[in-house]
């Protein structure tokens, strides 16, 4: 069984960012709910039931073949903080944080996979993938849910599908999502456009961390929004095919940009890089928006390639949780500032100045990737 | 009595949808019927777990499977509004599938005894017999 501590230092696969699109799909992620058939759902089931209930369930998830070097525990036994690093890492969701006795989460070490048990639902198993993989993401919950459905005895009726707290879950109790880096729509003011076509059909787009959160870093998290009447595999497909046009609109938009108001965009990449470099004070909503800058300068070639990963794990590693679990102490918010600044301008150090004419030389570029997209 | 004239506008507001119903309850049943009515429907309980519609509307969250079942009809139009469509088309759970597959062998095999019962055919139908005995016992261990 892994420790905690060893869930800090391995990253998780999907924040390495290799996956197929991730210039712009940060991750993709697909979760299921599921509820055994003759328990009262978590938040009915008194206190009794609801350890009666992971009783039953932990001991099965952590025999599964791809729990085989996971991390188990129970709500009560993780720390405030501990509990925030998972968030962060999009690993337990915040409802799931606030659980105590009778709640637990179980994840492998590559971190693709985590189930938590009694949510909203007795079991929300997700798994979480770097780029748009949303149909592998799939596959590998789905594989998971089969296994548990030899063991436990799930609510399903042939009318409803698979039953479930919330209503709006019921049927495949499935919910896929893509997290989007959208500097290009955003800074050309097209993003209002595109959330409106989105929500039109059906789909929900929304903040950095789920319902109700506000768009930070230029980040969007677009996902199914009805799970009855429609296969799985449809769903996905649908959701994967509106993510590629997103993924092309985007695309287009960097490369108007870089056409018609280069200056714009590199003096929002020379003010970011000059910021990030000096500033001694950074709130966590300023440091996203401006690393959301130079991801972009990244992929524009104002910077070279190799110094991607190191700036994607900022993303990460300056979060509030991150940053006090990596300093060992518990900070107050002009502390995590001061920190956060610190570890930026230190790893800043190693990233060269923009180079605006590689930059425009970059823009042919853009269309040989949009060409590969296209495979 | 106290008699009060609503416009169009203000009594969807009031939540005074159907007018007419109301007055009848009132009438048949005395003043304040409609409301007991409305009221006994949010504490109807679900057998199974004791949440009541009320529960859901204080929750948004249902309190078992069963309650599937006991509020199905509030829960049919809601369900038709929020989602694509009103029936699953989606993943079977094995074991279940399994189960309906059990079933509708063992129909046949019901039928085909019948038929070997009625052409005198008895060596068929023990045999088939053994078959449903057999089916019999796989379908109440599953």
């Amino acid at each position: 069984m892994m420790k905690f501590s060893s869930v800090m230092t391995t990253p998780g696969e999907w924040l390495r960012g290799e996956g197929p699109h991730h210039q712009v799909v940060i991750s993709s992620r697909v979760r299921l709910a599921r509820n055994l058939r003759n328990h009262a759902f978590p938040g009915w089931a008194k206190k009794a039931e609801r350890i009666a209930i992971l009783d039953l369930i932990r001991p099965r998830v952590e025999q599964l073949a791809e729990m085989q070097d996971s991390f188990s525990e129970n709500l009560q036994d993780l720390s405030a903080l501990e509990r925030q690093v998972l968030i962060e890492r999009h690993l337990i969701s915040r409802e799931h944080a606030a659980k105590g006795v009778g709640s637990a989460v179980v994840m492998n070490r590559r971190q693709t996979l985590s189930v938590m048990i009694n949510e909203e639902d007795h079991l929300r198993m997700q798994s979480i993938r770097s780029g748009l993989q949303l149909k592998q993401a799939f596959k590998l919950v789905d594989k998971i849910d089969s296994a548990l459905e030899e063991k436990l005895q799930f609510a399903y009726d042939p009318r409803l599908g698979y039953l479930t707290a919330c209503p709006t879950n019921v049927g495949t109790g499935m919910r896929a999502s893509a997290m989007l880096h959208l500097p290009g729509l955003v800074l050309s003011e097209l993003i209002n456009q595109v959330i409106q076509a989105v929500s039109k059909i059906g789909l929900a787009v929304r903040g950095l961390y789920g319902e109700g959160t506000e768009a930070m870093g230029n980040l969007f998290q677009i996902s199914n929004q009805t799970t009855l009447g429609e296969k799985e595999e449809d769903i996905i497909n649908r959701l994967s095919k509106v993510i590629e046009t997103i993924i092309e609109k985007e695309h287009d938009a960097r490369q108007i940009l870089l056409q018609k108001k280069p200056n714009t965009l590199c003096d929002q990449i020379g003010r970011a890089y000059g910021v990030l470099t000096y500033a001694h004070a950074m709130a966590s909503k300023e440091a996203l928006n401006l690393l959301s800058i130079i991801k972009l300068g990244i992929d524009l070639g104002a910077f070279p390639q190799d110094h991607r990963l190191s700036i994607d794990g900022l993303f990460i590693d300056t979060q509030p949780a991150h940053l006090q679990k990596c300093s060992q102490q518990k900070l107050n918010a002009e502390e995590r500032d001061y920190l956060r600044a610190q570890i930026i301008r230190d790893r800043l150090k190693l990233l060269p100045k923009p180079d605006i004419s590689k930059m425009a030389r970059e823009s042919g570029n853009g269309s040989t990737a949009r060409a590969s997209e296209d495979e | 009595m106290q008699k009060v004239n609503l416009c169009d506008a203000c009594s969807k507001e009031k939540g005074v949808e159907d007018p007419k119903s109301f007055a009848l309850a009132d009438l048949l049943l005395g003043i304040g019927a409609s409301e007991e009515i409305e009221k006994s429907t949010l504490t109807q309980k679900c057998p199974v777990c004791g949440f009541s519609q009320a529960d859901f509307k204080k929750t948004g969250r249902l309190g078992c499977a069963a309650c599937y079942t006991t509020f199905a009809e509030g829960l049919h139009t809601l369900l038709k509004a929020m989602h694509k469509g009103t029936e699953h088309v989606g993943k079977l759970p094995q074991r279940a599938h399994r189960t309906i597959e059990l079933s509708h062998r063992m129909r046949t095999l019901n039928e085909n005894l019948q038929k070997a019962v009625a052409e005198e055919n008895y060596e068929t139908a023990a045999s088939l017999r053994d078959q449903i005995k057999q089916l019999e016992s796989e379908l109440s261990n599953p």
